[in-house]
């Protein structure tokens, strides 16, 4: 099964390495990774998407509580969160049949944000299924390119993955 | 700057070796009060520290230089952090602008450590590098113990900075857990209690929590034997009429039997390697386990705990026995001692017949009462050392038991016989491990550091020998070492004493002498070529299907 962690790690060089390198070192499967600043600038957030199963998962969490430079792991996974990616699609289209992609996308409230005589490039966010089944529909004219920024998410309600208190080695995994 | 901080951390001695990176870090040497040993391998300067560090508890520092000093350190630093040695490593790194320019010598030594380390890092301002030494040191020996790394470039050595110490660590993303869980606690008293027939299996996390007092007391209240782990064994004295050897794939019968009979097992500072479970599924499979570990990744890793408590083993023993009532377990006893007469460990040694392994080492163990600080290589002749040498005194054994390293046991010897002057320090070898890193020599003779070393010399790679005579009829391939050298010229070459035994009746004899002398001794030790360590549980196999002898 597929797992969201939320991770809060400081923002110093070589942390996504000794991130990334432990998954690959312990024969971790990464499905997606996003990592960016937060309001606090010395602090980063990783998202990422683990398949594993329930097992391996709590090895996971445990082995990364065990970097130093991590100091929060929270499991988004059953949580009520909202979950989105963004892609961006080239695909083929000619004067005769971009009204029709053009359709495609508004129904699923995605955007054209470029157009060319050969191709359009289509932005669009959302959870995983629809971006499948955007993908499969646009498929049939010819996807060119695609590209993603990994799952991020947060969870509902004023509840926050927080940087404090005292990171107690795996207790703390929501 | 770096003396400073090294003698603010209580540090004495230094192992090392010298290096165009380092040359500033050696220019302050020279006239601190702090003590360097320079080993004639950057390896060696690891497993001496990793030696100091066990037999005494307090972390080994290690200085080296760049590029291939730095990468010299790495198959010690993956030994230590196998087996969770606190050491401070400290590497040179070429000038900041540099890096990453190729540049002459350069390693990028943090990439390369990254998976054998508790952490490392690279100095980018000299006004960080007291913090990241409090840190290290810190880290090296809090928790679940390890190497750290700090690589420091030459031109941070360079700089000047104000020095201020800081009193206080704090490491946001680090908080060991050192109490237990009381209520997990409270399940394991209430499992001891109701359990006829409960086992201690135990790893060396009691020896670094210093946890062995309140294990003996445990055991004793409770009358529940205990096996340990190679890195236990000097958790539990040896002779104790409770203590049933190590388990495992070399364990004794009785322990494994024993392990394989309970219905509690209670495991403290152990991590259910391979080695010691065989075929996990079949391993314990009518106990409940108790499981203490101060490393929570290692509870559940390999095996269900049905009691998991995360904490440091000492503070989990102090609550456990608070509320432990004695209890006997007369008819459990007495099944193990069954076990014990069942398949006891032995070995027949004729006066003149060919001299045995196993008596050269238990020779060794009545000699030094089981007193001695026993270092050992990998092989057959570390497997006789952990079912021969009983071991009384806690951090009395140094043994690469993760990683199985050869040419770990003699500059180990080193630096434990510099950590405990007043003691007997034997290593036991063997031929092949030896020749690793005997260029180790020089040093013990440099500074008169007077370890005795015990080469069990059969003439083979004999462990694989052994798997080869086994699991693969008898090809044996490269495992022979009849080329070696003369272990007695070769000591005497670089200024050590040699000595020689062939047949039994000179063993105790070659034994005293070395004793008796003052400064490094090598014994070669001329025994039978293809003696096999039994029992023996083939790999991935249940524990309870042994291998006896030959014939098999
Ligand atoms: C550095 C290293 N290389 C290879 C091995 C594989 N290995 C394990 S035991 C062994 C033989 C050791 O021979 P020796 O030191 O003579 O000990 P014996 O088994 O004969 O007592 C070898 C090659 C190892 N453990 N470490
Ligand atoms: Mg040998």
């Amino acid at each position: 099964m597929k797992y969201i962690l939320a991770i809060l790690v400081e923002n110093k060089p070589g942390v996504l390495v000794r991130v990334a390198g432990l998954f690959a070192r312990r024969g971790f499967n990464i499905e997606s990774l996003a990592v960016g600043k937060t309001v606090d600038p010395t602090v980063s957030r990783m998202t990422i998407e683990v398949k594993a199963d329930e097992k391996t998962l709590e090895q996971v969490v445990k082995q990364l509580n065990k970097l130093i430079n991590i100091l929060r792991i929270s499991n988004l996974t059953h949580e009520p969160s909202v979950n989105r990616e963004l892609v961006m699609i080239k695909v083929n289209a000619n004067p005769a049949n971009r009204a029709e992609i053009q359709q495609i996308v508004e129904t699923f409230r995605a955007k054209i944000v470029d157009v060319s005589l050969q191709s359009v490039i289509i932005e669009i966010t959302g959870n995983e299924e629809k971006l499948e089944a955007i993908l499969l529909l646009l498929s049939h004219y010819g996807i060119l390119e695609t590209v993603r920024t990994g799952k991020i998410a947060l969870l509902r309600g004023s509840k926050v993955t927080k940087n404090g208190g005292v990171k107690e080695n795996g207790k703390d995994v929501l | 700057m770096v003396i400073e901080a090294l003698k603010k951390e209580n540090v004495d001695l230094i192992f090392g070796y010298p290096g165009g990176a380092v040359l500033n870090l050696y220019d302050q040497l020279y006239d601190a009060d702090i003590r360097h040993i320079m080993t004639r391998h950057e390896q060696a300067a690891v497993h001496a520290a990793d030696g100091y560090a066990r037999v005494t508890g307090r972390p080994g520092v290690v200085f080296a230089t760049s590029g291939p000093g730095a990468t010299n350190l790495v198959t010690g630093i993956a030994t230590a952090y196998m087996d969770s040695v606190p050491l401070v490593l400290i590497t040179g790194q070429v000038s900041s602008p540099l890096i990453g320019t190729d540049a002459f010598q350069e390693a990028d030594i943090c990439g390369i450590t990254l998976p054998i380390t508790k952490h490392n890092y690279l100095v980018t301002d000299i006004a960080d590098l007291p913090r990241i030494i409090k840190e290290a040191f810190y880290l090296a020996a809090s928790g679940r113990c390890g190497p750290v790394l700090i690589d420091l470039p030459k031109d941070i050595q360079q700089a000047e900075g104000e020095f201020r110490y800081p009193k206080n660590v704090q490491i946001p993303g680090y908080n060991p857990t050192y109490d237990g869980h009381l209520g997990q606690i409270n399940r394991a008293v209430k499992a001891l209690a109701r359990a006829k027939k409960p086992v201690l299996y135990v790893g060396g996390g009691v020896v670094s929590s210093g946890a062995h007092e309140l294990l003996l007391e445990l055991a004793e209240r409770t009358e529940t034997p205990v096996t340990t782990t190679l890195m236990g064994l000097s958790a539990f004295p040896g002779c104790h009429p409770l203590s049933l050897g190590m388990l495992g794939m070399h364990g004794t019968y009785w322990a494994n039997i024993a392990v394989n009979e309970a219905d509690l097992l209670i495991a403290i500072g152990a991590r259910f390697d391979d080695r010691v479970t065989g075929k996990i599924n079949h391993f314990a499979q009518g106990a409940n386990i108790i499981h203490i570990d101060i490393d929570p990744a290692e509870i559940g890793k390999n095996i269900r705990a049905d009691v998991p408590i995360v904490g440091d083993a000492k503070r989990v023993l102090i609550e456990l026995l608070k509320k432990t009532d004695s209890k006997q377990h007369p008819d459990w006893l007495a099944r193990i001692e069954e076990l014990k007469n069942c398949v006891p460990l032995d070995y027949c040694q004729e006066p003149e017949g060919e001299l045995l392994p196993q008596f050269v080492i238990e020779s060794i163990y009545r000699e030094t009462k089981g007193e001695a600080v026993i270092t050992t290589e990998v092989g057959q002749h570390q497997m006789w050392t952990a079912q021969y040498y009983k071991f009384k005194n806690v951090r009395s054994l140094a043994s690469s038991g993760g990683l199985g390293t050869m040419g770990y046991g003699f500059p180990a010897s080193l630096g434990a016989q510099l950590g405990r002057p007043e003691e007997t320090v034997f290593c036991i070898a063997g031929d092949g491990s030896f020749q690793m890193n005997s260029q180790e020599l020089a040093t013990a003779v440099n500074y008169n550091i007077p370890v005795k070393v015990a080469i069990i010399n059969n003439q083979y790679l004999g462990m694989v020998r052994q798997w080869q005579q086994i699991f693969f009829r008898r090809r044996y391939s490269s495992v022979a070492l009849e080329n070696g050298p003369d272990f007695v010229k070769l000591a005497e070459a670089y200024g050590a004493v040699g000595l020689r035994a062939e047949k039994a009746a000179e063993v105790a004899v070659v034994l005293r002498q070395a004793m008796a002398t003052p400064g490094p001794v090598v014994i070669d030790f001329r025994v039978r070529a293809e003696e096999n360590v039994f029992p023996m549980v083939p790999p991935n196999c249940p524990t309870c299907e042994m291998i006896w002898s030959d014939e098999e």
